[in-house]
């Protein structure tokens, strides 16, 4: 067991768990009368509350961005290497919030959780909900933290989305919103990988429509052949090349179908088997479901620039090279929208060969324009600069 | 702040919106918010500058000029600024249309290839003239498409573009009387001042 975690880590962290019994009005005409919301903080809440950071993580994320659970926590939380003392979220600067979406299976409410009015697990039918919800019910959570306006709302892929539906929305409680490697709604293309995910964990006869709880089973091969078609998405073709080629595991043609042969069938079938005995089925529909119905414009006669003409916040903007899932010209459109509508915004190409999960890799261009910004959002607000002091507590 | 750059400030009005293709690590435009309290961006695509831009609080897009500007639209900016990069457009002339068509006003400075040093280098060492003010040699310059200021008032005449105002300065960026009187023989660089004709 290790005795000593690194110094620019936050530390050992523990979730914590915040009921609401408002009722919150979803976009499917639903009402979620009561729910929890399990969250992570990281660094402390100034006197004025106006140094706080909200985490809004994607597809698969959840509340635990960064630090460790338990001293022999093997990894971080998803996204340590932008969150911590000294790092480009710094700690020493920022209150940090993370927390786990409605319809999640990371201890917020979801279809694993259960229903009050029938005494068991919602499964299939947790509602549809959408980016908007989501927004909406961290609106709830802001409140409850007593933070009337983010000095940041931060997030990759769809949680990139959540960010700038907040300054949509709620123009008046963000002051700076950033997006990497997002989308401003999804393409037919995104979508149709979504609906292979999909299909897989429907016909998986182990789904049983959903109800697959009360079977006491798991629709695991659905699952993972679904985290197997992401997984191809999240990666690009150079990334693949360079990291297996043509690489096989016994060096030669077996002729036959029983073993993945080249390292790469290897390495997505761990992935795939991996993520089906950690992630929840019906949450993975659900969160391909809100990517699908990402739309912000849509409300605004389908003119992006009309829906962003009601934010007032500073955005950066960042995309990479070799991301065909949320392409560099997806982004484009989020900052020619925001010129258009003469929004304050940045915007850089970072040079990857990891496709979409270079958002989620420290590379140093990325994490230059990170820090840079971030320094620029902690100076306009007036806080404390970054001091090497070691973060005490959890060493 | 570079001369050039204390020139040009002094023809953009208050409150306006800018737009500097080619930033650099975005001095113009910081100076010019805190002096001008103006908004826009700069377009740049070195990534140092880029980094530098944030850092400072300038907005700034990474984009290719040479490679349009077709997503900036039509009239959406008081000034457009382009300060010494125009001979290294692949296009120059598309690049002041561009400008003209995004921008109500526009400001473009680039060095004077008529400059007597330049013309005594060519006339008599029969060779690209290098200096300390342009360094390169021909085959790696970014400076690809020197003109005189003679050949851009002529492309002002042939695209109907206005020139409201002219300063021609020394390689230091001053403004000196003599070079009044021959401007494109004495002046080094030339800020302008232009506009669509209307």
């Amino acid at each position: 067991m290790p005795t000593s975690l690194p110094a620019d880590s936050v530390g050992l962290v523990t979730p914590q768990t915040l009921h609401f019994d408002v009722p919150l009005a979803l976009s499917c005409g639903r009402v979620l009368e009561a729910y929890d919301l399990i969250i992570e903080t990281y660094g402390e809440l100034n006197e004025d509350a106006s140094n706080a950071v909200l985490i809004c993580h994607a597809l698969s994320g959840h509340q635990h961005a960064a630090g460790y659970l338990s001293m022999d926590d093997r990894k971080p939380g998803w996204w340590d290497s932008a969150i911590g003392p000294g790092k480009p979220i710094d700690t020493n600067r920022f209150f940090v919030v993370a927390l786990n979406n409605l319809g999640g299976c990371h201890g917020s409410t979801g279809p694993r959780s259960i229903n009050p009015e029938t005494g068991k697990p919602y499964g299939p039918d947790f509602p549809i909900v959408t980016v908007k919800d989501w927004v909406n019910s961290q609106v709830r959570l802001s409140d409850r933290l007593g933070i009337q306006r983010w000095a940041a709302i931060i997030g990759g892929s769809l949680g990139g989305m959540q960010a700038m539906q907040w300054a949509i929305d709620y123009s008046d409680r963000i002051a700076n919103c950033v997006a990497i490697a997002s989308a401003p709604k999804l393409s037919a293309q995104n979508i149709a990988f979504n609906e292979v995910a999909r299909q897989a964990i429907s016909k998986d006869p182990q789904f049983h429509k959903g109800h697959y709880y009360e079977h006491d089973v798991v629709p695991k091969t659905g699952l993972a052949l679904a985290r197997m078609v992401g997984h191809i998405t999240y990666l690009s073709d150079d990334g693949m090349r360079e990291k297996f080629g043509r690489e096989m595991r016994a060096g030669k043609l077996s002729f036959d179908f029983d073993n993945p042969q080249f390292e790469v069938e290897s390495y997505l079938q761990y992935q795939g088997e991996r993520f089906s005995t950690s992630f929840d089925a019906n949450t993975y529909l659900l969160m391909t479901k809100a990517l699908d119905y990402f739309d912000p414009a849509a409300e605004f006669d389908h003119d992006l620039v009309k829906a962003l003409s009601h934010a007032s916040c500073r955005f950066l903007v960042v995309s990479f090279t070799t991301d065909w899932r949320f392409s560099p010209e997806r982004s484009r459109e989020m900052v020619d929208a925001l010129v258009a509508a003469g929004k304050s915004v940045s915007y850089a190409e970072v040079d990857s060969a990891h496709g979409h999960d270079a958002f989620l890799i420290p590379s140093p261009r990325y994490m230059g324009i990170f820090t840079a910004y971030m320094n620029r959002v902690a100076d306009a607000l007036g806080l404390e600069p970054s001091t090497q002091k070691e973060n005490q507590d959890a060493r | 702040m570079r001369a050039d750059l204390e020139i040009i400030e002094n023809w953009i009005e208050p409150n306006a919106r800018v737009l500097d293709l080619g930033c650099g690590d975005g001095e113009l435009l910081a100076h010019l918010q805190d002096a001008k309290s103006v908004s826009g961006y700069g377009l740049e695509i070195d990534h140092g500058n880029i980094t530098e831009c944030i850092a400072k609080g300038v907005d700034v897009v990474e984009q290719d000029i040479d490679k349009g500007l077709a997503s900036i639209r039509n009239d959406s900016f008081d000034c457009v600024v382009m300060t010494q990069a125009l001979q290294t457009m692949h296009r120059p002339d598309v690049i002041v249309e561009e400008m003209l068509r995004i921008g109500r006003e526009c400001i473009v400075t680039f060095p004077n290839f008529a400059h007597w040093r330049a013309r005594f280098y060519l006339a008599f060492k029969g060779r690209m003239p290098v200096s300390k003010f342009l360094p390169y040699t021909w085959y790696n310059t970014p400076n690809i498409h020197f003109c005189t200021f003679d050949d851009f008032e002529r492309l002002c005449v042939e695209r109907n573009i206005r020139i409201c105002e002219r300063t021609v300065v020394d390689h230091k960026l001053r403004d000196r009387w003599w070079i009044r009187l021959w401007p494109n023989m004495l002046g080094e660089i030339a800020i302008y001042r232009i506009t669509r004709q209307v």
